[in-house]
């Protein structure tokens, strides 16, 4: 970002920083705009993909039962997800799906924590396409696992009707239908969206803002100061929304995964 | 960003609306994932994990079983213990038994020898005392004569009178010694 920013100092900033901030132009073709097929976004989403497959099959090519540090540590990525949510929410059953969530947490929290990491500095959770797909994964899976689990007739009217007196489920019947099976994949995939959005263009008006204050005038070179101390600062916010985002998809994907399989509603 | 600033960062794009090369590419890169990781990662840990399971119970039970044999052991000595404490103990009261026997019959032994003893003393103390007293009858009776036939004169030693005098003599010598 200080890369760019150092250009934008030379008279090029472009202040306040606006939404084609986050559309880059694509590598192949090189500078193409509104070609998406191979742009740094999903150059990440690759390498996210290549280093956590590379990392897992590496420090789990040959499991031992003392595991040395890196099975360990890769052990205890899975035995967090699989422990404190799969089974917290879920319960014993949970087990089986313990892998999904893990390879979900993973994901997520990889990409982003792209946000920030040097040279990277934006996730690919910024741009909705990717929560989106993650999401709609999550919607269709717990409906699957319901219907599996109870008969399509049975789950939807778990769902759908809840124990009430009867003069009111008109009203609870269409609120129960808007949030479990409207509201549900959009709120996942804009909450994460729009966290990792936010906090990217927060990172960027304070970047970009002492940027533009100091070329005004040198005079505003301390408050640029103060500026760019409030992006540090808000780096280490960050970090704790990319954590914090990645747990809350899971575990929220795990909760609709419960309410699924749970016998009442 | 460059060029976007050149077309005067008029918004083009919205950001809620998904760009659908996106999601076929985050599509592909997270199914691609998801395959690999939950095919060949994850259940091995599954797998390690319960072979840990395993390990760590079928520890306790070897302890546990090595604990019981040893119990069963110790059991077992303190019977033996027991067993041969009691066998020493009668063992003991046997020899007792033995010694005091064999001291009985040594005590038997030696009385019935100095009984023997005694008595053949006895018997030998009587044969000689008889051999001397005839010894001495035949010789007083020969002094007697001797000296009677020296005062007298006259040797008497065929007359039977002279015999049964002596004898009657020698019967109250007798009679008065044993007094």
């Amino acid at each position: 970002m200080f890369g760019q920013a150092n250009v934008l100092a030379q008279g090029e900033a472009v202040f306040p920083p606006s939404v084609e901030d986050f559309y880059l132009p694509s590598i192949l073709p090189w500078g193409a705009e509104n070609s998406y097929w191979f742009t740094k976004i999903t150059a990440m989403v690759w390498l996210a993909v290549g280093v956590l497959i590379i990392f897992f099959l590496a420090s789990y090519r040959n499991p031992q039962l003392v595991p040395t540090k890196k099975q360990w540590f890769a052990e205890s990525i899975y035995g967090f997800v699989r422990n404190n949510i799969a089974v917290d929410m879920i319960g014993h059953a949970g087990v089986r799906f313990a892998p999904y969530f893990t390879t979900l947490f993973c994901f997520i929290l990889l990409t982003n924590f792209f946000a920030i990491v040097p040279f990277l500095q934006i996730s690919p959770n910024s741009h909705i396409a990717f929560p989106a797909f993650l999401a709609v994964i999550s919607y269709v899976m717990f409906i699957w696992v319901g219907i599996r689990h109870h008969g399509a007739g049975k789950f939807f009217k778990n769902s759908l009707i809840p124990p009430a007196p009867w003069y009111i489920l008109p009203l609870l019947i269409p609120i129960e239908f808007f949030s479990t099976f409207l509201v549900r994949p959009f709120s996942l995939a804009v909450r994460l969206f729009a966290n990792m959005f936010a906090g990217h263009m927060l990172l960027l008006v304070f970047t970009l803002g002492g940027f533009a204050m100091l070329n005004i005038t040198p005079w505003l070179a301390p408050v640029s100061v103060l500026s760019w101390a409030m992006t540090v600062a808000l780096t280490f916010l960050e970090f704790l929304v990319i954590v914090l985002q990645a747990y809350v998809f899971t575990v929220l994907t795990a909760s609709y995964v419960q309410g699924a399989l749970a016998e009442e509603h | 960003m460059f060029f976007l600033a050149a077309e005067g960062g008029e918004s083009a794009h919205n950001p809620i609306i998904p760009i659908w090369q996106e999601i076929v590419v985050g599509g592909i890169a997270f199914i691609l994932l998801c395959v690999v990781l939950m095919k060949f990662v994850f259940p091995r840990m599954e797998q390690t994990f319960q072979a840990r399971v395993d390990a760590i119970e079928g520890g306790i039970k070897r302890a546990e079983a090595a604990q019981a044999e040893a119990n069963q052991l110790l059991e077992q000595y303190r019977a033996q213990l027991a067993e041969a404490r009691t066998d020493a103990a009668r063992i003991r009261d046997d020899a007792r038994a033995d010694a005091e026997g064999i001291r009985q019959d040594i005590l038997a032994k030696a009385r019935e020898e100095s009984d023997r003893i005694i008595a053949a003393g006895k018997e030998q103390l009587a044969a000689e005392r008889a051999t001397i007293v005839r010894e001495l009858r035949t010789e007083v009776g020969t002094l007697a004569v001797d000296l009677a036939s020296k005062i007298v004169g006259e040797s008497l030693a065929d007359e039977a009178r002279r015999k049964g005098t002596v004898d009657r003599f020698l019967s109250g010598l007798e009679s008065a010694g044993a007094r």
